[in-house]
């Protein structure tokens, strides 16, 4: 229990210190979970709109297999996506093994069945009189599918928060694409799995403070731009 | 001239027929009212007009175009019409921004969206509430925004359906007032449907009797309430004394009808052995204690069934051989010391009762 103490206060020093190397690992980690979630956004939030607007056959199939998805094991992702980056692979030759471009995609991926699914789950859950409202109003599909969007904002949002906790927490695809590499593909899941082996549990459970952190002010900046809008 | 009309519109869904071969035309710049009992296709109708669904057959003429070719262009139709709904459906946002919806889509003007939104919000007594969230609003109030929201663009058509079923009598009066005076200032073209008699009366210029989704009667107020087609209009419209018989005979225009052994005298020219309908309004029923020397040529010896009281009027309940309703005054029934049981005459004129050829087989 000391020794647990100990590491938490020393971690407490680290951040307040603003460790280099801490800020670094932190730093990165946001940019790769932020352009994941942002990528991941304008590939699900059209098509969960797609799937929800038009009716098809197949469509509560479909539905189901997203939904499905939304256990996606990190490492699964992680070996598919390093099956085509790998030397060996068909995308072999844009050389993305190890970079955090390679982290970017396998993270898209691994949030793309839950910001769909979410989506299309936040769409239905607005009343019908809202898009014969505007339609009535003289929208077009467009801004009806936006006056919808935007009434279902609250679920939306929670849906961004929800898979950009999952990029920025997961640390199979990161460990098995960006390599772990200190000053370049190292993130805080990584290096938390990392110093945890070798036994530095003091930067390990400020790395750990710093990602609740992390997750913690992105959800109330998001709750608190939504008050306002 | 006329600025709408629908040419045998149909729509099914499965094997239920929503709307059978429904033929109006609406005048520019009249209120017409739909009205019918729940379930009859009111909203269905006004939705078809508004595009918001397809007919399964059928077509609809919007200002000389027919708006349910498929080619037609759906968005610019919508954009000269404009819909209030029967619950009250407002944006999660602003007031301002809700009565400021069409004219974003639009493109219009900021300027001009300011001016025309708050002069509105003046007109629906609202002013103060542009930055209120729409959401917190009442039913009434909500009912406004949206009715402020379907008028900001001036569209040539406005489509009420049941805009104050659920309001309170004062948030209905105030609506009703609103629709008139756009109407009236603007040579708006409103259709309207309700299921409240008394509103059709008050606003509107003809009326469109639905039932079962069909077009049963089109006519003026006067024509729909005092002459309705059929029995199950009259009954529909709350007629009430409204009796079955039979025409046995017919002597310069006065047609004796039986009505379970009575004879009832009326005007009509339907010819002998008619099956018929008639109906007397309990209004048009006289009461006496003696035997009246009245010119009236229906005077019926009945029993006082029962009394009953609502404001200055009391109902009174008859027997003649038949039930008969009477509407008087409670002045009339103290003065002639009415009671249940007592035997008194009820008169009324054959021009008072309305005869319809019988709907029942």
């Amino acid at each position: 229990m000391q020794e647990i103490w100990q590491a938490l206060v020393q971690a407490v020093n680290l951040i307040v210190g603003l460790d280099p190397e801490v800020i670094q690992i932190s730093l990165r980690s946001l940019y790769v979970s932020a352009w994941s979630i942002s990528i991941a956004a304008l590939i699900c939030i059209p098509i969960g709109g797609l799937i929800h607007f038009h009716d098809f056959k197949g469509k509560r199939v479909v539905i189901n297999i997203i939904q499905t998805f939304y256990s996606l094991p990190t490492v699964v992702v992680g070996l598919l996506v390093f099956l085509f980056i790998s030397r060996s692979g068909p995308l072999g030759g844009l050389e993305l093994m190890f970079t955090p471009t390679a982290m970017v995609i396998g993270q898209v991926i691994l949030i793309l069945p839950v910001l769909t699914g979410m989506t299309i789950g936040a769409l239905s859950g607005v009343d019908r009189s809202i898009r014969d409202t505007a339609l009535s109003a003289g929208a077009n599909n467009v801004q009806a599918m936006w006056a919808i969007l935007f009434e279902a904002k609250f679920a939306v949002v929670g849906a961004l928060i929800l898979g950009f906790g999952r990029a920025i927490s997961e640390v199979g695809a990161a460990l098995m694409l960006g390599g772990n590499i200190k000053g370049y593909t190292r993130v805080l899941t990584t290096a938390i799995s990392l110093e945890t082996q070798r036994g530095d549990l003091v930067l390990s459970l400020a790395l750990g403070i710093i990602l609740i952190g992390i997750a913690m002010v992105v959800s109330i900046t998001m709750n608190i731009l939504l008050q306002r809008y | 001239m006329s600025i709408l009309q629908t040419i045998n519109l149909e729509q099914r869904i499965g094997d239920a027929v929503l709307l059978n071969k429904v033929n109006l035309s609406v005048e520019k710049g009249e209120i017409f009212t739909v009205i019918g009992p729940t379930g009859a296709g009111k909203t269905t109708l006004l939705r078809l007009i508004n595009l918001l669904e397809r007919p399964t057959a059928g077509d609809i003429i919007f200002d000389n175009e027919k708006i349910t070719d498929p080619s037609c262009d759906t968005v610019r139709v919508r954009r000269r019409m404009a819909m209030v709904f029967q619950k009250p459906a407002v944006f999660n946002n602003t007031v301002y921004e809700n009565v400021a919806y069409p004219l974003k889509v639009r493109g219009t003007h900021a300027k001009t969206e300011k001016s025309d939104v708050y002069q509105l919000l003046e007109t629906i007594r609202l002013s103060g509430y542009a930055r209120r969230k729409a959401r917190t609003l009442s039913g009434g109030e909500a009912q406004r925004v949206a009715l402020a929201r379907a008028v900001v663009v001036k569209p040539d058509l406005l489509l009420l359906d049941e805009p104050t079923a659920n309001l309170d009598p004062e948030n209905v009066k105030m609506i009703e007032e609103l629709v008139m005076k756009f109407n009236r200032e603007n040579g708006l073209t409103v259709v309207m449907s309700t299921h409240d008699m008394q509103q059709a009366q008050r606003m509107a210029g003809t009326i469109g009797v639905l039932m079962n989704g069909q077009l049963v009667q089109v006519g003026r107020p006067g024509d729909i309430f005092y002459s309705p087609g059929n029995a199950r209009i009259a009954g529909f419209v709350g007629m009430r004394n409204l009796f079955g018989g039979y025409i046995e005979r017919n002597e310069a225009g006065i047609a004796v009808v039986n009505v379970d052994g009575r004879d009832i005298q009326t005007v009509s020219d339907l010819p002998v052995r008619s099956a018929v309908e008639i109906y007397v309004r309990p209004e048009d029923v006289v009461l006496a204690v003696n035997a009246p020397a009245s010119s009236a040529r229906n005077i019926l010896h009945c029993t006082v069934r029962s009394l009953s009281s609502s404001g200055p009027l009391c109902t009174v309940m008859l027997d003649c051989g038949f039930p008969l309703e009477a509407l008087v005054t409670n002045q009339s029934v103290s003065e002639m010391g009415l009671r249940q049981g007592q035997e008194i005459y009820a008169s009324f004129k054959a021009t008072a009762v309305r005869v319809m050829p019988s709907t029942r087989r």
